[in-house]
């Protein structure tokens, strides 16, 4: 375990730095956050004591060095758009995120597993046909159309639910949450609504088709054989045999949306990291972009190994070992 | 409600609490301010706000005309020496009194501000060589050049209380301080409005990025009291999902609804709005200095962009009025010279340029190009309203008449570094007067680059007229008033019959509200609550 884990780790580094560069150099490429920044009615000699205090004068290898510098002491540089530090603007962001990601997947997996498990037990019967059919609606409608329409229906038309922003939050030790007040919780109802659905098809088709290919095997035609009841087949045997595939998708799914639910972000006005992603690329805030990146990396790798943790504990025939990774 | 205690309780709560919730308002802003310091950034958002909360010496109104704000009144000497009177009376948010001190400690925070973007204040406060107050409410300033626009100017520089930071004696003495003897703040000090004091008519209350910022009435401010105890900014970036918001009615007023939609909400009694023409022009740069422009093909290997012909055949070639109507939906006007009639040095009568393919066409010929040529027209697509699909509009036009043109669109991270190096044959670009004077645009376009006036700096196109050049600069410093306009105007034809600069149209600015609610748009494009009022 403890091999696995250095391994890991070590790993880790790696990817972060591959990534770190990558970042950079695109962000670099792109063109001058200069331009976009200063007014074109400057003096050269203001543009200029501009660039040297950004060290954009620098030659690119060596901006990337002092980058990397500052952040192995902790500091992933100033956004040069609104001259606070990078990271304390995302992570400001970060709760946010957090909650209505959290909301989402949740409400994903507790309609989409037994949904899917209807569909996956009598694959033939008209309400899985249904449900099986309503997937591939839930995955085919762009993210942006459908909040939209979730806003019209539930906003405009019905005034049930108010169309954007955070709402009222209170704090659970130090980080501010919309999840315990009612107010907070008719804002974040319809941006969860809109994340939750594609997820929510992804976790039925996954759940559906391990059922009924589970429901084929050997395991599950003795225990039959032997008269266990068929509630506990598919609750010890068939389920617990299916969601390892379903925890990988859900955990893999959780990272990018925590990194990247940019549309239903900007669809609700939802103030979280996606948002200020999408702004800081449009405005070249470089330190920003690299340690947001940075940072969903790091969140990935989190995930990942969480997942690979969980698969432990729900198969016994896998071992954390250092040569598994 | 069977129980008529309870029915008269809720009916009393209900009355009682209308007025309180009345005075509340609610505003969508398309763009989030980036800072709540008020000279960290000379950005349209990042104004507006700070005339919430601060004040300047002057103010400009809903037109750009220049009005009395924190001094009552101001004049210069004919030369580079302006003496500004003070109001009396006025007092911070904090309770301070307002006295000269705070405008010297204002300006020279700009000077000592650290954090701040390059050209926010700092070009207006760098060129003064000396700020002394001969008593406690009158401040003179001396210019390096004279400065005929600086009240116009000054109407950005928001001033600060001097009782935020421990000093001395305050001086405009750059080099030591300026008398301050604490930590001159940076940005990130103001946002959580310790620091954000001010004599605005409302004060800072809390600023979450990203979620909102809340405002409320300033009560010790010296001017007629606002209607609205209450103000909260919310960033909805997103046009469609901020109307609908209007529509649902969690806001009460929106900034720039897509023109298009306004037909949604035009027979609803519920909504209003409002279109202002603003005076940001959009034109077409050209290149008229290169030999062979980089974008430009011809059968015999010329620039024709060179020849005025071609270019007053290209201006002819395009239909204003339709894309007005068509691609602006309307909230555009078009322009003839490059700020909106009526604003200071502008022409009373500008020649209308009328939509004339036959004459284009001739034109070419005469010019002898009857065959055409092919060029490139580079466009943002994020930056100016419609700015891609005007483009390809253009250059549909510009084919019409044998010009075939393509269209390069971009981001405008990208486009705006391209276009400082001159990468382009035909540019779009966007200008608003933040001065409200015609000498704005004359002097960063096409006027010849100086660096040490800094004048030309977007002179992109090389375009080169001695005559012009004499004109705008004598304009810019020259402060007599009549002189100046008629300077000005005289600079403006030179520009618009040169044609290196082809005007299109001035976009409008729109705000919906609820029908309980008056907005008065500004032609400089700020939102702001001291121009919404309860409809009567």
């Amino acid at each position: 375990m403890t091999a696995y884990i250095l391994q890991r780790l070590i790993q880790s580094v790696l990817v972060l730095l591959a990534v770190s560069i990558v970042v950079f150099l695109a962000v670099y490429g792109i063109g001058d956050p200069i331009e976009l920044l200063v007014p074109p009615q400057v003096s050269a000699a203001e543009r200029a004591a501009m660039i040297r205090r950004l060290g954009l004068d620098l030659p690119v290898w060596q901006q990337y060095l002092s980058f990397l510098g500052s952040a192995l002491k902790g500091d992933l540089g100033t956004s040069f758009v609104h001259g606070v530090p990078a990271l304390g603007l995302i992570l400001a962001r970060l709760p946010a995120t957090f909650e209505l990601v959290l909301l989402a997947m949740s409400v994903a997996a507790f309609i989409g597993v037994p949904l899917g498990l209807l569909a996956g037990l009598n694959p033939e019967s008209r309400p899985s046909r249904a449900i099986m059919a309503g997937t591939i609606l839930g995955f085919s409608l762009p993210s942006f159309w459908k909040g939209m329409m979730l806003i019209l229906l539930f906003s405009v038309f019905l005034g049930w639910l108010p169309t954007a922003g955070r709402g009222e939050t209170v704090f659970i030790l130090g980080v501010p949450t919309s999840l315990l007040t009612l107010d907070g919780l008719r804002h974040i109802a319809l941006p969860a609504l809109n994340l939750a659905i594609p997820n929510m098809a992804l976790m039925i088709r996954l759940v559906a088709a391990g059922t009924t290919e589970a429901m084929t095997q050997d395991y599950v035609k003795y225990a039959r054989a032997k008269g266990v009841r068929r509630r506990r087949i598919v609750g010890r045997h068939v389920l617990r045999n299916i969601l390892i595939p379903v925890v990988t998708v859900a955990g893999m799914e959780f990272g990018s949306l925590v990194a990247f639910s940019t549309i239903t972000e900007t669809v609700f006005a939802w103030p979280g990291m996606g948002k200020l992603l999408i702004d800081s690329i449009y405005h070249l805030d470089r330190p920003v972009v690299v340690a947001y990146v940075m940072l969903a990396t790091l969140l990935f790798v989190a995930v990942n190994f969480f997942v690979d943790v969980l698969y432990a504990a729900l198969d016994p025939r896998v071992k954390l070992t250092g040569d598994m990774a | 409600m069977r129980n008529p205690i309870i029915y008269a309780f809720v009916a009393g709560t209900c009355l009682l609490s209308a007025p309180a919730w009345a005075q509340s308002l609610k505003i969508a802003l398309s763009s989030e301010p980036t800072a709540i310091d008020p000279h960290y950034h000379d950005l349209s958002p990042n104004n507006a706000l700070a005339m919430h909360i601060f004040d300047s010496l002057t103010k400009q109104d809903e037109k750009q005309k220049v009005l009395p704000s924190l001094a009552t009144s101001w004049e210069n000497d004919g030369k580079n020496r302006w003496t500004f009177k003070l109001r009396q009376g006025v007092t911070f948010s904090n309770g301070q009194p307002f006295t000269a001190d705070d405008v010297v400690f204002s300006f020279c925070r700009t000077l000592k501000n650290e954090t701040a973007i390059a050209g926010s204040f700092a070009d207006i406060t760098g060129n003064f060589t000396a700020v002394e107050a001969p008593d406690s409410h009158t401040i003179v300033i001396t210019t390096k050049a004279p400065d005929p626009v600086l009240p116009n100017f000054l109407s950005g520089v928001a001033i600060l209380s001097a009782s935020t930071l421990p000093h001395g004696k305050l001086t405009f003495d750059v080099a030591n301080n300026c008398g301050v003897t604490g930590k001159w703040p940076v940005v990130g000090d103001f946002n959580d409005g310790k620091l954000a004091i001010g004599t605005g008519p409302y004060k800072f209350k809390s600023y979450t990025k990203g979620t909102s910022i809340e405002l409320e009435r300033n009560d010790k401010h010296w001017g007629p009291a606002e209607p609205w105890a209450n103000v909260t900014f919310v960033p909805v970036p997103n046009a469609g999902p901020r109307l609908a918001g209007l529509l649902a009615g969690d806001y009460d007023v929106i900034e720039n609804p897509a023109a298009r939609d306004v037909s949604r909400i035009k027979d609803d009694k519920r909504f209003g709005y409002v279109i202002t023409p603003s005076t940001r022009v959009i034109y077409f740069q050209l290149d008229v200095e290169r030999e062979p422009s980089p974008f430009v093909k011809t059968e015999n290997g010329k620039n024709p962009l060179k020849d005025p012909r071609v270019r007053k055949a290209m201006s002819l070639a395009i239909d204003r009025d339709a894309i007005i109507k068509r691609i602006m939906d309307g909230a555009a006007e078009p322009a003839y010279q490059f700020l909106p009639t009526g604003m200071f040095g502008t022409l009373p009568n500008p020649p209308k340029i009328s939509y004339d393919p036959a004459a284009a066409k001739k034109l070419l010929a005469e010019a002898g190009y009857p065959n055409g040529f092919q060029v490139t027209l580079a466009t943002t697509n994020d930056r100016y309203i419609n700015d891609s699909q005007i483009t390809q509009a253009v250059a549909q036009y510009l084919t019409q008449v044998g010009i075939r043109a393509d269209v390069d669109a971009m981001a405008r991270a990208i486009y705006f570094p391209r276009r400082s190096k001159k990468e382009f044959s035909v540019a779009i670009g966007g200008w608003g007067s933040t001065s409200g004077e015609a000498s704005s645009f004359l002097k960063q376009w096409p006027a010849t680059p100086d660096e040490a006036k800094t004048i030309g700096g977007s002179n992109y196109g090389g375009y080169l007229d001695p005559e012009f050049d004499k004109l705008i600069r004598t304009a810019i410093v020259t402060l007599d008033d009549a002189k100046r306009s008629e300077l000005l105007q005289q600079a403006g034809t030179k520009v618009i019959e040169g044609g290196a600069f082809i005007p299109l149209h001035f976009e409008s600015s729109v705000w919906a509200y609820k029908s309980n609610l008056t907005y008065l748009g500004r032609a400089d494009q700020f939102t702001m609550a001291m121009q919404v009022k309860p409809a009567k």
